[in-house]
């Protein structure tokens, strides 16, 4: 604690600088964030990119699967049943619309739908990470 | 047949190339940083560009001629080309942006602090980057053949020229908008002789393209043989499907994203791009069927079509446009390996006193003299045939690399080169089996002729397996790795 006195500086008339007088941080100023938890991969840390990392791999495994099981499967489809071939859709052979044509629209919409969800399992982590940094939890 | 539409569309598109290239290289001197004004490329503009490198003279030209005389089997080439960009969407085109790598042994480096995967890595590039340039070599050859009359030694001499030319003249720097150009030229010179010809074939009431027969194989899209086909079949799909993520010059666009999530819409936007284009191969197919185009000659189905539909000055002005189209396709995937194998060469395989620009130079002219050397002493083995085999090896080596890199803290060093060696080797004897032997019968030959379906097991395999072995070489940083690798860039990490 400083002195408040002036009369401990008899060789100058001038005031002495005022010195700010405060305790010690009521809350602790190092509180960690949770984004510094997954950076220095504290045991809380590892919980919060494990949620991340198996909700990714979770979706690219369900659209993997949903790959395989339509555009993957059509080999197998077209040779236990090589009669489908000779069907036509519109004048043109089944085999050619369905493996040519319509391939390509389905990649779109499961490369959509992958990009989508991928972000929004992103924006919730940062939401997750967020809430720990700036203000008090609830 | 005249040379005239040929010679025109050859000068014009080197000419168009050399031009952007230099308006591109004024561009990029204008900021201070290369590299950083690369990493604000827009989605749009870097998936045009990803797809202008990608689409090769296999797209372009072989894939077409291989449906006329093979049928629907051969569909899966194309679909199979495009789903890999689905499989690197979904496992690694985020993190792998987020890494910060700029070449695959880059990253191998940076995952595993290893120089001797590093050095393996190289070693796999270099020779994937050859594999898949023969191709284009034998491309340029038929096409300028076909085109020209020109001996066959022309066109790869012609193309491996203008490609030493824009890159070793530091060209590299402007590839982006190259390539994005080259990709609505390619799209546009497929596009519109198509279209004319669809017109011109509603009008001549023409058969339409028979597959409908009792016994025609044509549109099954299964290779034929029972069970040996439908093995070719899936393993061309699982190469396809796998091997896109691993091939060299494809990585190095990733970086040019300015974050993970740009990274996912530009392979979103990939995804778009080579579906319009892929629509379009089927069709001359289909004419080519309808009009009789002659199966032997089907190579070149591409640049004939035009004429046999259309004869007179039409045909001939559409010649000139496929052959443009089928030129840029060379010349832009061409540059892309070439500046993705020179690199790694300049990188990891030239002398210490051959440093910067001048060892980049020296590199460029190794990268391109190699396989064009062996375009020309080997024999032909098929343009879509020699790049699925790329695609083999790229499957069987990179492809388990990166994803239990990106997604399995557990992958140690020895286990990744133990993988790459499994998967490489078994993969390569495959295919140099198959490129010696060209008779193919039973089952031993067909495992090797598409060799995929098992090499890549294996090599995943091998990885885990040995990584499991070796579990306490785990580099201490993979866990602060994957941690930069998914976190979104919104999170403020070190990210130093």
């Amino acid at each position: 604690m400083t002195d408040p006195r002036p009369s401990r500086q008899p060789s100058s008339g001038q005031p002495p600088p005022r010195v700010r007088v405060t305790g010690p941080p009521r809350r602790a100023a190092t509180r960690r964030t949770p984004a510094a938890d997954i950076d220095e991969q504290t045991p809380l840390g590892g919980v919060y990119l494990g949620s991340l990392l198996r909700a990714q791999l979770g979706l690219a495994g369900r659209i993997l699967l949903a790959l395989g099981l339509t555009v993957g499967l059509l080999p197998l489809v077209f040779a236990v049943a090589p009669g489908l071939a000779t069907l036509r859709v519109l004048g043109l052979p089944l085999s050619w619309v369905a493996v040519g044509g319509l391939s390509y629209p389905w990649l779109l919409v499961l490369g959509w739908v992958y990009v989508r969800r991928a972000e929004r399992h992103e924006r919730d982590f940062a939401a997750l990470l967020g809430r720990g940094e700036g203000q008090d939890p609830p | 047949m005249t040379a005239l539409p040929g010679v025109v569309a050859v000068v014009l598109v080197t000419l168009a190339t050399l031009a952007v290239g230099t308006q591109g290289l004024r561009l990029s001197r204008t900021t201070s940083d290369f590299f950083v004004a690369s990493r604000s490329v827009r989605p749009g503009l870097n998936a045009s560009a990803i797809g202008g490198e990608y689409l090769s003279a296999a797209s372009f030209l072989g894939v077409a001629g291989l449906m006329l005389t093979f049928g629907a089997e051969m569909l899966w080439y194309p679909v199979g080309w495009t789903a890999g960009y689905l499989v690197l969407l979904v496992l690694v085109a985020a993190p792998l942006r987020r890494s910060g790598a700029y070449t695959l042994p880059d990253f191998a480096e940076a995952r595993l602090g290893s120089r001797r995967v590093r050095a393996v890595c190289s070693t796999l590039v270099v020779a994937i980057g050859w594999l898949y340039l023969l191709p284009q070599f034998e491309g340029a050859a038929l096409t300028l053949s076909a085109a020209l009359g020109s001996p066959r030694w022309v066109g790869p001499v012609v193309v491996g020229a203008v490609v030493l030319v824009s890159v070793g003249s530091g060209g590299m720097r402007s590839i982006t908008l190259t390539q994005a150009f080259q990709y609505w030229l390619k799209l546009t010179a497929l596009l519109l002789p198509v279209a004319v010809l669809l017109v011109v074939w509603v009008g001549d009431r023409a058969v339409l393209p028979d597959g409908s027969g009792p016994g025609d194989a044509w549109s099954v899209p299964v290779a034929g043989g029972g069970a040996t086909g439908l093995y070719t079949t899936y393993s061309l799909v699982l190469a396809t499907f796998l091997g896109t993520m691993g091939l060299p010059h494809v990585v190095v666009r990733f970086y040019t994203n300015p974050d993970g999530g740009a990274a996912r819409r530009t392979t979103l936007a990939v995804l778009a791009l080579l579906g319009v284009f892929y629509l379009l191969p089927p069709v001359y197919a289909g004419l080519g069927r309808a009009y009789g185009a002659p199966e032997g000659g089907s190579a070149t189905l591409v640049l004939d079509l035009p004429r046999l539909v259309l004869p007179g000055l039409g045909g001939e002005v559409l010649t000139g446009l496929v052959t443009a189209g089928a030129f840029a396709a060379f010349l832009s995937t061409s540059s892309g390996l070439a500046v993705a194998v020179a690199g790694v060469l300049a990188q990891d395989a030239t002398p210490r006193r051959l440093s910067g620009v001048a060892g980049f130079r020296v590199a460029t002219v190794v990268a391109v003299l190699v396989p064009l050397v062996a375009t020309l002493v080997l024999p032909d083995f098929g343009v879509a045939r020699a790049v699925g085999l790329a695609f083999a090896v790229a499957a069987s080596t990179f492809c388990p690399l990166l994803v239990l890199g990106i997604w399995w803290p557990g992958l140690t060093p020895a286990g990744a080169v133990a993988g790459l060696a499994a998967g490489g080797l078994g993969s390569m004897a495959a295919v140099a089996w198959t490129l010696a032997d060209d008779v193919s019968a039973g089952w031993v030959d067909t495992l090797l002729a598409q060799p995929a379906a098992w090499s890549v097991p294996l090599a995943v395999a091998t990885m885990v397996g040995v990584s499991r072995a070796t579990a306490s070489t785990a580099p201490a940083h993979a866990g602060r790795f994957l941690v930069r690798l998914h976190t979104p860039e919104t999170v403020p990490l070190d990210r130093g």
